[in-house]
């Protein structure tokens, strides 16, 4: 594991924390509150907290832990900048794409508040290493983006009595809570399990809007600073959700589970277990969808196209994804097929493509259980066929 | 008695896209069968095939978990809100 630490300033360590005037002055805005004060600043400057993912929530998550002074800083990511995180990932600039997401969000971090520490740990976060890692730290921030990771993070904060500073967003949807606190209710204390890969949303129906995640990090920051502080009513017992359209934030009360697998009276999980098979998942991705449909590559395709052979491209993709770009297919909507199926000639040959193939995959699937015999999915969807044939089809 | 069920957004494509369904129901139970049966695709989102609610879908009446009450022969009153709430793990998404 990559430890990296990434300060000037060594980490402030026992009861003897004090602020230089440097940091007075920095901080002097908190210190004239009450609420916060030099007692606070102090606990803040002594507190270490973990941020899980450097996404779109470690983000705010990140700046303002550190604009505010918490003192140790952990950041757990194995990813490199993305040009597809820019949209939201607000910590990282265009110049960091291709660079280490910890290397990045330190140096962002450093820049922001020379003060504190920051510590990154360029590595997935597992079943072997997340107790360890998660042993430094007082809170621990779940900012990730997978069931696996999730119920990684609840199972070690409950097995190591840490609190879970928890949001998780969808669209235009998000939810916060505190799991993992003294007499309160965890992540499993909600959801039992996870949704099997298959009734996940497809990328079809994935996406976010930008400041979604803004709203719902400020918020895990927020709850973070007040478990610090011991201030005001944590968000403990208490689901928070949010929804962007509607601009409605709503509470359901959570309830401890007795008969919580980990947390409950009689728990069966005393020790980290596999979570990609808790999750019915190898890896990140869901397996491929079982299918008897032949594959054609998009060279293939090209060639038999170049050929004039009579072949009917059939896009199954969205409308929306359709304008951003397209290959001529007639479009179809997954969704639409069985109602639409009609439009097309079961004499001709079909090719079915989609994004990445997945879609079309089940499309074609259908179809040729709906009698179709010449039915063929474009292997890797439009996205190889930009790869392979056509460089001027954007890829998103 | 007139109920709201509140449709998150992963399960709007199975019901026309709409936030929001109103319907008359005298219990929870009655309330999402009403519900299914109006919009069949969503009947596989909600239930697993012995026919007990998936483990990663929660079902509330205004603020309570239905877990905590009669779960599915929980009364309903007039004005009542029905919220579904799965769980979603979006954060960081690549």
């Amino acid at each position: 594991m990559a430890t990296k630490t990434v300060s000037p300033v060594s980490a402030p360590t026992g009861g003897d924390v004090t602020l230089s005037k440097e940091e007075i002055l920095r901080y002097s805005r908190h210190l004239i509150m009450p609420e916060v004060g030099m007692e606070g600043q102090l606990k803040l400057k002594r507190a270490r907290v973990l941020l899980v993912g450097t996404g779109g929530l470690g983000a705010p998550l990140g700046l303002y832990l550190a604009a505010a002074g918490v003192g140790t800083l952990g950041i757990v990511d194995f990813d490199k900048v993305d040009f597809t995180n820019l949209q939201r990932q607000v910590a990282f600039g265009t110049s960091d794409v291709g660079r280490p997401k910890i290397e990045a969000a330190a140096e962002r971090l450093g820049n922001l508040n020379p003060e504190i520490q920051v510590k990154g740990y360029e590595t997935q976060l597992t079943s072997e290493n997340a107790l360890e890692i998660f042993r430094d730290y007082d809170i621990i921030v779940d900012g990730t983006d997978n069931f696996p990771t999730r119920y990684l993070v609840n199972d070690a904060c409950v097995l190591l009595g840490k609190p879970n500073v928890y949001g998780s967003i969808f669209r235009f949807e998000g939810q916060a809570s505190i799991f993992g606190y003294p007499d309160g209710p965890c992540y499993r204390c909600l959801y039992p399990e996870p949704p099997p890969p298959g009734l996940v949303p497809s990328c079809a129906e994935g996406g976010v809007l930008g400041v979604l995640p803004g709203i719902i990090g400020s918020i895990q920051a927020m709850e973070t600073l007040k478990l610090i502080l011991k201030t005001g009513e944590p968000l403990v017992g208490r689901l928070l959700l949010f929804d962007a359209l509607g601009m409605k934030f709503r509470e359901l009360k959570l309830r401890k589970n007795s008969d919580c697998p980990v947390c409950g009276q009689n728990p069966s999980v005393t020790k980290l277990i596999d979570y990609a098979e808790f999750c019915g998942i190898r890896g990140e991705e869901a397996p491929a969808p079982q299918t008897s449909v032949p594959e054609i590559t998009p060279r293939e395709l090209k060639a038999r196209l170049d050929r004039g052979d009579d072949l009917y491209i059939l896009d199954v993709r969205e409308p929306h994804e359709y304008q951003i770009c397209n290959i001529g297919g007639h479009l179809i909507p997954l969704g639409d097929l069985s109602r639409r199926a009609n439009e097309l000639d079961s004499a001709r040959e079909i090719v079915a493509h989609c994004r990445s193939g997945k879609r079309s995959a089940e499309a074609a699937e259908f179809l040729r259980k709906a009698g179709f015999k010449k039915i063929w999915n474009l292997k890797g969807g439009i996205l190889a066929w930009s790869d392979e044939v056509d460089s001027s089809v954007p890829k998103y | 008695m007139a109920v709201k069920i509140m449709i998150p957004t992963p399960l709007r494509a199975y019901v026309e896209k709409k936030d929001s369904v109103e319907l008359q129901a005298g219990t929870v139970g009655e309330a999402l069968a009403a519900l299914t049966s109006q919009f069949s695709e969503l009947r596989k989102h909600l239930y697993a095939d012995d026919g007990r609610l998936r483990s990663f879908v929660n079902v509330y009446l205004n603020d309570e978990d239905i877990r905590y009450l009669q779960k599915d022969k929980t009364q309903v009153n007039d004005g009542d809100t029905i919220s579904i709430v799965p769980s979603i793990a979006g954060g960081a998404t690549r």
